[in-house]
């Protein structure tokens, strides 16, 4: 193997799985060490400056930095990384200081935002410091998109929501709530410099089953209702509710119902439980409430009598694994299963859907009616349009909205200075500070903590149930996340090997808890995966690979289940290795405004 | 030397061998030497060899005298038994526990200063004994406990940190050990594990004496360019002789090697010691060639690596003198007071 290539930004930031993972590249480990330091309020900044929304993703994001976390790989949970987020937007003192100033004076130059979702927030927070005049539309009467409309109080309380989006509306942000868009092409013809679309993913899937239309008025799309009861449109629901579907979405639905005094509520889906979409600390919190969920039942019609709905007829199927590893349904053979219902939640999905845009102003749709971009710049093939979150792709979540919303600002910064869209794109880029402080003495708690994954503690569950606005987590208090804290491996602490140093003494290879190090001879990379001093099966990770030792050898890390516990360079007698923390530079637009 | 403890978890993939353990079960305490000290190398070496074998941790006894080296076996095996003993008296204690006790692999550690200066006597009278049991030393030519004095296996002509020759003749203990009985002796260096550990498995299956010379480098006191125990002299001016391979018993035998240079020595207890020369002109069987050997490299400041001497069939002390299979500690207070008939008959022996 060639020697790796460490100025490469990208080969430190994929050790930092956490960091990689996140759509935003949100630093996780950084902000683990602030909340540990009880610096909550730089916690928070570093977090705003990534994701936006640290209290509102603290409590609702998807977490893929989870299921990514090294201790998945060397124990078995990973750490708290989204509750941690929480702690430190609860905890945190006055922002004001760290927030970025907007000029008084504007550069000129007006933007649209339709929309006013976590997209459409982070795009004008990232444009206002420049001086850009921003003018957001939306159809609601107040800002926040789905984050308002389709999650319930009991995951994020309002005053959290209403925060964090003020936040960014009182940095001057034109608004215009009410405003149902209609037509792209009445907005093209207001000439803004330039338009993000971020109007989400705003329709809920049907399921056109016999009996469908007869019983209309006893069914409800789910996202629909949710945001009906997050208005205060609807305030209760009666009788046996049954939810179809598997998703967050479906959730919420039955979490809710249960809260607005159904007298039972059951979740159906058609697939294995192990399949379904929503996420494992969402299916727990819903069985936790004793809600039912019952799989592999696809519905087959909805029955009625004299146009009121009595309940649904499923079919029964059982999951085969297919020769390409993925589930197929066959029928199970066993007789088809009637549950009673006086009200239906579908939750089946949802899609973008933009009718109110022309087809005819330039702007080009897929065969999937998603619009066409550019994936880097999520430029339309309209120039001064641009789209992201759940409008971009399809589907998503708020953290990916916050990525995208990102890029967006960048390239309509960009376009509206006449740059290349491509071209003149900042550079990724990566910062490596040694955090060697003396003898023993790093910068960075290097101790491995072997403490087990700390449970959020949650309000009594009769008085949660009770009342929708009661926060079912509690989130850790600053003790616990303290703990919590400990369980972070600080792997964006590098461990740095500078070959020519180098006496081939072995110690750092003896001392290695979790055997990364080996020295051997080079070979191609299938082959040297066999013959380290652990396999190093996860194909996955990289081998950090040395130039040509003294003897002839090379130095091979496996980075798959490195502590970054610092022994080797504890251990070093001539500083070969070095634990440096790397800072990855993620181009955003505050970096121009500075 | 660190304060951080190395934390007990372990990689999730690591082998297990034949008793369920990994070779993290045959570590000790943390060790307190130098950052990159060889003697840590070694310690390491040994653990892998006995977990490679499978031998039991508790089956161990671990003897020592005073010194960087003597410190060492606290940092390995840490389920087993030791003693770490008086200054160059480890030789003593090991002859009185394996006397006590013949069932227990004994590991004798010892350095420089404690074999070859203050326990010179001890360590000649424990070869001639034919003691069976491992002795290492971790030589490294330097006093490091005491700040880099030379020590006496310092070479004539090695120069101190500070750039002042030795002026005295080294002792070589290979040497010694090859004169005065030692059925196993090799050399090897504490850099290269890919001879070492085969070597100390090697050195456990033989019967009696099994010395090993580990030219271990004192990163702090003899690691410079002056010194002929650095890391890059040993490294420039090795040569390997015979490359031990220990093939453990009822491993399958495959003779995919070439016979004119491959030798496979049969061990007591069923093992195999595969032996490839190197040196096309020596014969590991050769105690007279071996010394002359080592000697005439050692003339031209080269350092002859690798298995030097081996007596398969090597008695020990226990053969020569021929004392009871039971352990002491196991034998009952019948076998230990047989009564007065038997007392009577052994006195009319001597009638």
């Amino acid at each position: 193997m060639k020697p790796t290539n460490i100025q490469d930004p990208n080969y430190f930031h994929k050790v930092v799985d956490c960091q990689w993972a996140c759509p935003a590249h949100t630093p996780v480990p950084e902000y683990i060490r602030l909340i540990a330091e009880e610096r909550y309020t730089e916690a928070y900044m570093l977090n705003w400056d990534s994701n936006v929304f640290p209290g509102i993703l603290g409590r609702t994001c998807d977490r893929p930095c989870e299921p990514a976390c090294r201790r998945v790989r060397t124990e078995e949970k990973p750490v708290a990384i989204c509750r941690l987020k929480r702690v430190a937007a609860d905890h945190k003192g006055d922002i004001g200081p760290y927030l970025p100033r907007v000029p008084t004076v504007g550069n000129g130059k007006r933007i649209a935002l339709l929309g006013a979702g976590p997209a459409s927030l982070a795009v004008a927070r990232d444009l206002l410091p420049l001086g850009y005049e921003v003018h957001l539309f939306e159809r609601d009467p107040a800002g926040g998109g789905m984050m308002r409309s389709q999650i319930p109080a009991f995951r994020l309380p309002a005053d959290v929501l209403e925060e964090e989006v003020d936040l960014i509306l009182d940095m001057g942000v034109e608004c215009h709530f009410g405003h149902e868009i209609t037509s792209m092409k009445a907005m093209l013809e207001m000439d803004f410099d330039a338009y993000f679309v971020g109007t989400g993913a705003p329709r809920g899937r049907d399921l056109k089953l016999p009996g469908r239309d007869e019983v209309d008025q006893h069914i409800s799309i789910g996202i629909d209702w949710l945001s009906s009861v997050a208005f205060g449109h609807v305030d209760s629901i009666a009788g046996n509710v049954i939810v179809m579907g598997g998703g967050n979405t479906a959730m919420d639905c039955c979490r809710t119902s249960k809260r607005l005094g159904a007298d039972s509520v059951t979740v159906v889906v058609r697939s294995a439980f192990e399949v379904m979409k929503a996420s494992d600390w969402e299916k727990e919190d819903a069985m936790r409430e004793g809600i039912p969920i019952i799989n592999n039942r696809p519905p087959k019609a909805f029955t009625h009598e004299n146009g009121k709905l009595t309940g649904v007829l499923f079919g029964c199927v059982k999951p085969v694994e297919g020769d390409d590893g993925r589930l197929r349904y066959e029928p199970s053979g066993e007789d088809d299963v009637f549950l009673s219902a006086d009200h239906i939640l579908m939750a089946i999905g949802q899609e973008n859907h933009c009718p109110w845009i022309e087809r005819d102003l330039g702007i080009a749709f897929d065969k999937w009616d998603c619009p066409v971009l550019d994936e880097a710049t999520l430029q339309s093939t309209h120039p001064k349009v641009f789209f992201g979150g759940d409008s971009a792709f399809g589907p998503e979540n708020i953290i990916w909205a916050a990525a995208h919303a990102h890029q967006a600002a960048i390239s309509i910064h960009l376009f509206c200075q006449g740059k290349d869209l491509k071209a003149d794109r900042p550079p990724e880029g990566v910062n490596l500070i040694s955090t060697k402080m003396g003898i023993h003495e790093w910068s960075y708690d290097s101790e491995h903590d072997p403490a087990a994954r700390h449970p959020v503690p949650h309000a009594d569950k009769r008085q949660a149930l009770g009342n929708i606005k009661i926060e079912v987590e509690l989130g850790f208090d600053k003790r616990l996340a303290a703990k919590e804290a400990q369980r972070c491996l600080n792997c964006d602490v590098q461990t740095v090997f500078t070959d020519r140093l180098c006496i081939e003494c072995d110690a750092c290879v003896d001392i290695c808890p979790m055997d990364c190090i080996s020295f051997t001879e080079n070979g191609e990379e299938p082959e040297l995966r066999q013959r380290l001093m652990a396999p190093a099966a996860n194909g996955e990770q990289d081998l950090y690979v040395s130039g040509h030792l003294p003897t002839g050898r090379v130095m091979v890390k496996d980075e798959d289940v490195c502590l970054h516990c610092g022994l080797c360079a504890e251990r070093c007698p001539t500083n070969a290795w070095d634990m440096q923390r790397s800072v990855v530079h993620i181009p955003q637009l505050g970096s121009y405004a500075q | 030397m660190t304060f951080v403890v190395k934390p007990r978890i372990r990689h999730p993939q690591l082998p297990v061998n034949d008793l369920g353990l990994t070779r993290r079960d045959y570590e000790g305490a943390v060790s307190t030497l130098c950052a990159g000290c060889g003697h840590d190398s070694v310690s390491a070496a040994i653990a892998a060899a006995c977990a490679e074998l499978s031998l039991p941790p508790h089956r161990f006894a671990k003897v020592s005298g005073i010194g960087c080296s003597s410190k060492t076996p606290s940092y390995f095996l840490g389920k087993s038994h030791g003693f770490n003993s008086v200054h160059g008296r480890m030789p003593s204690v090991a002859t009185g526990a394996n006397l006590a006790n013949r069932s227990l692999y004994c590991v004798g550690v010892s350095g420089d200063g404690d074999s070859a200066s203050i326990g010179l006597g001890q360590f000649a009278h424990i070869v001639r004994r034919r003691i069976n049991m491992v002795y290492i030393v971790d030589n490294n030519g330097t006093y490091g406990l005491t700040k880099g004095q030379f020590s006496a296996t310092n070479d004539r002509g090695s120069t101190s940190k500070k750039g002042v020759p030795n002026l005295y003749e080294p002792i070589d203990l290979v040497s010694m050990a090859l004169q005065i009985g030692a059925g196993f002796v090799a050399r090897s260096f504490s850099g290269d594990k890919k001879q070492l550990v085969p070597l100390i498995k090697a050195a456990l299956a033989h019967p009696g004496m099994a010395f090993l010379d580990v030219i271990s480098p004192c990163v702090a006191f003899n690691n410079h360019n002056g010194s002929t125990k650095s890391f890059d002299y040993v490294r420039g001016h090795s040569e390997r002789l015979v490359e031990a391979d220990f093939l453990p018993a009822q491993a399958e035998i495959t003779a995919d090697y070439d016979p004119g240079t491959t030798e496979d020595v049969p061990m007591p207890d069923g093992s195999i010691l595969r032996l490839s020369k190197v040196a096309k002109d020596f014969d590991v069987h050769d105690r007279i060639g071996a010394l002359e050997y080592v000697q005439r490299k050692q003339e031209r400041g080269e350092v002859a690596t690798g298995l030097l001497y081996v007596e398969p069939d090597a008695a020990d002390c226990h053969d020569m003198l021929g004392t009871v299979e039971t352990p002491l500690n196991a034998l009952t207070e019948a076998d230990l007071c047989p009564g007065e008939a038997a007392l009577e008959r052994l006195n009319e022996s001597f009638r």
